[in-house]
C-alpha cells in the first residue's frame, strides 16, 4: 500500500531529496561559489520532472486516503509551474551573479517552494492544502528578502511575512469552520456535505475565510495591497519568480478547492468569485495608469490579470476552468519575457526601473523594443497576440455560464487598462531622442527569453502548441 | 484556380513585412531605398494577383467564392471568401496601397518601420473584408489598430501623441462591446462560421438569434437579444465609421498622422464600419436593426448636416476633408439603413468612391504641405497662377467630393438619397441639404487654396506637381471619372448580392414582426 502511495508522490520526493542533499553539499564544500551550478542543475531538474509529469502520468490517482490528488488538472498545473520556475532561475543566474547576491541557498528554495506548489495543486485535503501553502510562503518570505543590505528588500520580505501569516491565519480559521461543521478535512468528504442551496451557515463562513485566505495567495482585491510594495522591493528575477509560477499554483489551488471540496455548491462561491474578480480587474487597470515604476506597474498588471483568471473560474464551468488554465499558461508567458526585458534594464551596469529611462527604446534596439510592443499589446489583450485569447476564453466561459455583466465589466477594464501598456509603447517609439540611453549590451540568455515569449505570442496563435487541448482535458478531470 | 488565392493575397504584403524587418538591415539611403521598393513591388503583385479574384469572380453567385479554409482554435476555423458585397472592398485595398507607398516615397524617418507597419495594415485590412470566421473577422479587425497606432504616433505631426492615444482608446473601447457580442453569438449558435460552413455547422448568416421582448433592469427591449446585439456591434461599427457623435477622433486622426495615414484612413479604414454593417448588423440581426433603423437614419441626417456646417469653419485643410468624410459616411449609414435595393447599393457605391475621392484629396493636401509644411488654409492663395495641373486635379476632386453628376460621388449620393425618401421623406430632406452645404465649404475651400492672386512671399517660389505626384493621381481620376459615367460596372456586380442581402433581410423583418404582433394581440 505506502509503496504504491510513495510512487505517486514520487517527483515531489525527488524533488524535496535534492533540495535538501543540494544544501547539504553546499555547506560542506565551496558554498556560494557552486551556486549558479546549482541553479542549473535545479533548473534542468524541474525541466525533466515536467516531462516525466507530462509524460507518464495518466489517469486519476490518489495518495494516502485521499489526501494527494495525482490527475490531469494537477499534472499541467505541475508542468506550467515547474517550466516557468525553470525559465525564471536560469535567468536570475547571471543578474544575481553580477550583484553579489546568487546564494546557493536560492535554488534550493526555490526547489522546496516547486514542492510546496505541486503539494497546493495536488491538494486533497485541507491539511495537505495547508502544507503545500506554507512550505511555498515561507520559501518567498525568505527570498523576497534575499538582498539583506537593501532596506527596500528586507521591507518587502517583512511586509510579505506580516500579511502572509494574516491570510494564513484566515485560511486556517476558515479551514477549521469547515472541519466543524463537515465533521471532515478530506475534500471528498466535505463535498457530500456542501449541497448548493442547503450549505449551513457555518460551512460557508468557513469557505468565505478560505476564498479571503486564497485570494490573498492570488493576489485579488481586496487582498492585493502586498503586491506593488513586494514586487518594487523584492531583487527583480525574484518578482519575476513571484509573478508566474506561486500565481499559478494559487490558481490552481483555488479552483482544486472550489471544484473538489465546493463542487455542488457553486451558486454559493461563484457570486463571491466574481466580485473578487471584477475589483481585480478594476483597480488593476486603474492604479497602474499613475506608475512609474515598471516593477510597480507589472504589479498592477499582475493583479488585473489575476482578476481575469478569477472570471474563468466564477463561472464555475468545466470550460471556465479550461480557460482559466489556459489564461495563467500564456499569462506566465508573457510575464517571462517581460520580466526577462525588465532585467535586461540597465543603466552603467545598475538597474533601472523607471519607465521614463525607455525614451525611444525603439532607435537604441529596435529587435528588444519590437518584442516588447508585441509583449505590451499581448497583456492588453489585442488580438491577434496570444493574450487576447486568454480573455477569449475566459470572456466565453462567463457568457455561458450567465455571468454577461461580468464579461461586460471585464472588457470595459481591459480598455482601461490597455492605456498604460500603451504608455510603455508610447515611451519607446514615440518619445525624443536623448542622450542617456540604457545599457545596449546585456545578456543573451536574457534577450533570448525576450524573443522566444513574443514570438510565442504571435506564432502561438495558430494553434497554442496543443495547450488548449491539454487543458480541456485538464478541466475535465477536475469538474464532473 | 488555386483554392489558397485568397490567402496568398492577404499574407504576401505580411510576408514582405517579415523580411523587411528579419532581413534588411541598417537605415542608410540603400537600405530605405529597398524597403521602399519591396513595399511598392509587394503591394502591385498583391493588387495584380486580386485582378485575378476580380476577373473569375462570378457576380451571379450569391454565395461566398474562392473559400479557403482550416482548422483553428476553440472549433473556430481560418474561413476566408469573398462574395458581391466583399470583393470591391479587397480590390479598394489592393487598389490604393501601391498609390500610399508611392505618395511615402519622400518618407526619410525610420523608413524600414514605416514600410513594416504599412504592410501589416494591407494583409489585416484584407483580412476584415475576406474573413468567414467570426473571431477571425474581430481579431483582424482590431489588430489594424496596432500599425495605424504607430503609424500616427511615430510619422503624425506635432499633436501625434494626444490623437494615436485617442484613436486607439476610443476604437478599442467601441469594438470590446462587439467582442461580448460575439461571444454571445458563438454561445447561442453553437459556430463562428459566417458562411459557406462545413456539413453540419451552423451559418451565422443563416441563424435566427432570439428576437423575443424582455426587459432589463426595467427597460423593456423590443427585439430583445438581437437589440442588444445589434447595439454592441453598433458601438464598434459606428466609432470606425464613424458617426456622429462619436467621430471626434477622426479630425484629430487624421490631421496628426502623415499623409500616407490619413490616405489609408479616409480610402480604406473608414469603410471597415460600413462594411460591417453590411456583413453583421443587416442579415444577422435583421429585427434589431428594423428597431434601430429609424433612429439610425436621423443620426445620420443629423451628421449630414452638422459636420458639414462644421467643416465650413475649419482653418485647418485636413480636418476640413475628414469632416466631410463624416458627413459623406452618413449617406452610407442612411442609405444601408433605407434597407433597400437602392441604398445598399448606394452605400456600397458611396464608400468605393469616397474612397478614391477623399484619398485624392487628401493627397492633394500632401503636395502642398511637403512644399510649404503647413496645412493652414489662410497660408496659401492663387496657386493656380504656378501650379495649374495641381489646379486642375484639386478641381475635379473638389467637384466629385460635392457629388457633381459626372463623377462618382453623384452616383452613391443620389442613390442613397432615393432610397431614403421611399423610406423617410423627411430625413431626405433634411440630408439633401447636407449636399448644399458640401457645395458650400468644398467650393470656398478651393477658392482660397487656389484661386486668386498669388499675394503671399512665399508661395511665388512653389512649384507644380512632379511626375511621380501625376502618376499618383492617374488612376484616381481615371477611376472617378469611369465610375461616374458608367456606374453599371460596380452595380451590376454587386447587385445579385445585394439583392440576395435585401430580400432576407425583409423576408426576416416580416417574419419577426409577424411575431410580435400576433404576441402583441394575442396579450
Amino acid at each position: 500500500m505506502i509503496s504504491a502511495d510513495l510512487n505517486i508522490i514520487l517527483p515531489e520526493i525527488v524533488l524535496s531529496a535534492f533540495a535538501m542533499l543540494g544544501l547539504l553539499a553546499a555547506v560542506y564544500s565551496s558554498k556560494d561559489k557552486m551556486a549558479g551550478a546549482l541553479v542549473w542543475l535545479t533548473a534542468a531538474l524541474f525541466v525533466v520532472l515536467a516531462a516525466w509529469i507530462g509524460l507518464t502520468g495518466e489517469g486519476t490517482q490518489t495518495a494516502f486516503n485521499g489526501m494527494f490528488n495525482d490527475d490531469g488538472f494537477a499534472r499541467f498545473a505541475k508542468i506550467t509551474i515547474l517550466l516557468s520556475a525553470a525559465a525564471v532561475l536560469v535567468m536570475s543566474e547571471g543578474y544575481m551573479r553580477d550583484r553579489g547576491i546568487l546564494r546557493f541557498e536560492y535554488p534550493m528554495l526555490v526547489a522546496l517552494a516547486a514542492v510546496g506548489m505541486m503539494m497546493m495543486v495536488s491538494a486533497g485535503d485541507l491539511m495537505a492544502l495547508y502544507m503545500g501553502l506554507e512550505l511555498q510562503s515561507l520559501v518567498l518570505y525568505v527570498v523576497a528578502a534575499l538582498r539583506r543590505d537593501s532596506i527596500k528588500s528586507t521591507e518587502a520580505g517583512l511586509k510579505y511575512f506580516v500579511l502572509g501569516a494574516l491570510s494564513s491565519g484566515l485560511l486556517l480559521y476558515g479551514a477549521s469552520l469547515v472541519y466543524g461543521y463537515a465533521g471532515t478535512t478530506l475534500f471528498s468528504g466535505i463535498i457530500e456535505v456542501a449541497q448548493a442551496g442547503e450549505t449551513s451557515i457555518g460551512l460557508l463562513f468557513g469557505l468565505v475565510f478560505l476564498i479571503s485566505g486564497m485570494a490573498f495567495k492570488v493576489s485579488a482585491v481586496p487582498f492585493h495591497m502586498w503586491t506593488p510594495d513586494v514586487y518594487e522591493g523584492a531583487p527583480t528575477p525574484i518578482t519575476a519568480f513571484f509573478a508566474t509560477a506561486p500565481k499559478v499554483a494559487a490558481m490552481g489551488l483555488f479552483a482544486r478547492v472550489l471544484h473538489d471540496a465546493f463542487g455542488n455548491a457553486v451558486s454559493d462561491w461563484s457570486q463571491i468569485v466574481a466580485l473578487l474578480s471584477v475589483a481585480s480587474m478594476f483597480l488593476g487597470a486603474v492604479a497602474a495608469i499613475g506608475q512609474t515604476n515598471i516593477k510597480r506597474l507589472m504589479a498592477f498588471s499582475s493583479i488585473a490579470h489575476m482578476g481575469y483568471a478569477l472570471m474563468g473560474l466564477a463561472a464555475g464551468t468545466v470550460l471556465g476552468v479550461q480557460a482559466m488554465l489556459v489564461y495563467m499558461a500564456i499569462y506566465v508567458t508573457m510575464n517571462v519575457g517581460v520580466f526577462a526585458f525588465i532585467m535586461l534594464m540597465q543603466k552603467d551596469g545598475a538597474p533601472v526601473t523607471d519607465i521614463s529611462s525607455l525614451n525611444m527604446y525603439s532607435k537604441q534596439n529596435p529587435g528588444r523594443a519590437l518584442a516588447l510592443l508585441v509583449l505590451m499589446f499581448s497583456l492588453a489583450g489585442v488580438p491577434p497576440m496570444l493574450g487576447f485569447f486568454g480573455k477569449l476564453y475566459v470572456l466565453r466561459a462567463a457568457y455561458q455560464a450567465d455571468l454577461v455583466w461580468l464579461a461586460v465589466a471585464g472588457v470595459i477594464a481591459s480598455v482601461i487598462g490597455a492605456y498604460y501598456y500603451l504608455r510603455i509603447v508610447f515611451y519607446m517609439y514615440f518619445g525624443e531622442d536623448k542622450s542617456d540611453a540604457l545599457d545596449s549590451g546585456g545578456s543573451p540568455l536574457l534577450a533570448g527569453f525576450l524573443m522566444a515569449s513574443a514570438v510565442i505570442m504571435i506564432v502561438g496563435i495558430a494553434n497554442m502548441f496543443g495547450v488548449e487541448g491539454a487543458a480541456a482535458s485538464a478541466a475535465a478531470t477536475l469538474v464532473n | 484556380m488555386d483554392t489558397h488565392l485568397l490567402s496568398i493575397i492577404t499574407f504576401m504584403p505580411a510576408f514582405a513585412a517579415l523580411i523587411l524587418a528579419v532581413f534588411l538591415r541598417g537605415d542608410d539611403e540603400a537600405a530605405q531605398r529597398n524597403a521602399k521598393w519591396l513595399a511598392m513591388i509587394t503591394t502591385s503583385v498583391t493588387f495584380v494577383v486580386s485582378l485575378f479574384v476580380l476577373f473569375e469572380f462570378d457576380p451571379n453567385d450569391t454565395g461566398m467564392q474562392f473559400v479557403v479554409e482550416a482548422e483553428w482554435l476553440l472549433g473556430m476555423q481560418y474561413r476566408l471568401g469573398v462574395d458581391g458585397i466583399s470583393v470591391l472592398f479587397v480590390m479598394l485595398t489592393t487598389f490604393m496601397m501601391p498609390l500610399v507607398i508611392a505618395a511615402s516615397w519622400n518618407v526619410e524617418h525610420r523608413v524600414k518601420e514605416y514600410m513594416i507597419a504599412f504592410l501589416l495594415l494591407e494583409t489585416l485590412m484584407l483580412g476584415v473584408f475576406m474573413a468567414l470566421d467570426l473571431i477571425l473577422f474581430y481579431l483582424f479587425f482590431e489588430a489594424g489598430l496596432i500599425p495605424m497606432f504607430l503609424i500616427i504616433g511615430i510619422w503624425g505631426g506635432a499633436n501625434r501623441i494626444y490623437a494615436s492615444f485617442k484613436f486607439f482608446l476610443y476604437t478599442f473601447l467601441g469594438s470590446v462591446l462587439m467582442l461580448v457580442a460575439m461571444v454571445g453569438m458563438f454561445a447561442d449558435a453553437g459556430s463562428t462560421c459566417i458562411a459557406a460552413c462545413q456539413d453540419g455547422q451552423v451559418a451565422l448568416l443563416n441563424h435566427t438569434f432570439g428576437s423575443e421582448s424582455f426587459s432589463l433592469l426595467g427597460i423593456q427591449i423590443v427585439g430583445g437579444a438581437q437589440t442588444l446585439m445589434f447595439l454592441a456591434f453598433f458601438a464598434s461599427f459606428a466609432v470606425k465609421m464613424p458617426m456622429w457623435p462619436v467621430h471626434t477622433w477622426l479630425p484629430d486622426a487624421h490631421v496628426q498622422a502623415p499623409t500616407a495615414g490619413s490616405v489609408v484612413l479616409a480610402a480604406i479604414l473608414l469603410k471597415l464600419g460600413g462594411y460591417g454593417f453590411l456583413r453583421f448588423s443587416l442579415p444577422m440581426f435583421p429585427v434589431g436593426a428594423e428597431v434601430m433603423s429609424e433612429f439610425i437614419l436621423w443620426i445620420s441626417a443629423i451628421a449630414i448636416v452638422y459636420t458639414s456646417l462644421v467643416a465650413l469653419v475649419q482653418e485647418d485643410m485636413k480636418k476640413l476633408i475628414a469632416y466631410s468624410s463624416v458627413a459623406h459616411m452618413g449617406f452610407v449609414t442612411m442609405g444601408i439603413f433605407a434597407g433597400n435595393q437602392q441604398g445598399i447599393d448606394g452605400a456600397i457605391f458611396q464608400m468605393l468612391s469616397h474612397g478614391f475621392i477623399s484619398g485624392a484629396l487628401f493627397l492633394c493636401v500632401g503636395v502642398i504641405y511637403d512644399r510649404m509644411h503647413t496645412r493652414e488654409i489662410d497660408a496659401y492663395g492663387g496657386l493656380v497662377n504656378r501650379m495649374p495641373a495641381y489646379a486642375l486635379i484639386f478641381m475635379l476632386f473638389t467637384m466629385a467630393n460635392v457629388g457633381l453628376p459626372g463623377t462618382s460621388g453623384f452616383v452613391g449620393e443620389f442613390l442613397t438619397l432615393m432610397a431614403v425618401f421611399q423610406v423617410n421623406t423627411w430625413v431626405a430632406a433634411v440630408a439633401t441639404t447636407g449636399v448644399i452645404f458640401s457645395a458650400a465649404y468644398a467650393l470656398w475651400l478651393y477658392r482660397r487654396v487656389v484661386m486668386g492672386d498669388l499675394i503671399k512671399e512665399s508661395l511665388k517660389s512653389i512649384t507644380d506637381m512632379n511626375p511621380r505626384e501625376k502618376w499618383i493621381f492617374a488612376p484616381l481620376v481615371v477611376m472617378t471619372i469611369l465610375l461616374g459615367v458608367y456606374p453599371a460596372l460596380i452595380l451590376d456586380l454587386i447587385g445579385p448580392s445585394v439583392t440576395a442581402l435585401v430580400e432576407n433581410y425583409d423576408a426576416a423583418k416580416e417574419a419577426a414582426m409577424g411575431a410580435l404582433e400576433t404576441a402583441a394581440v394575442s396579450e
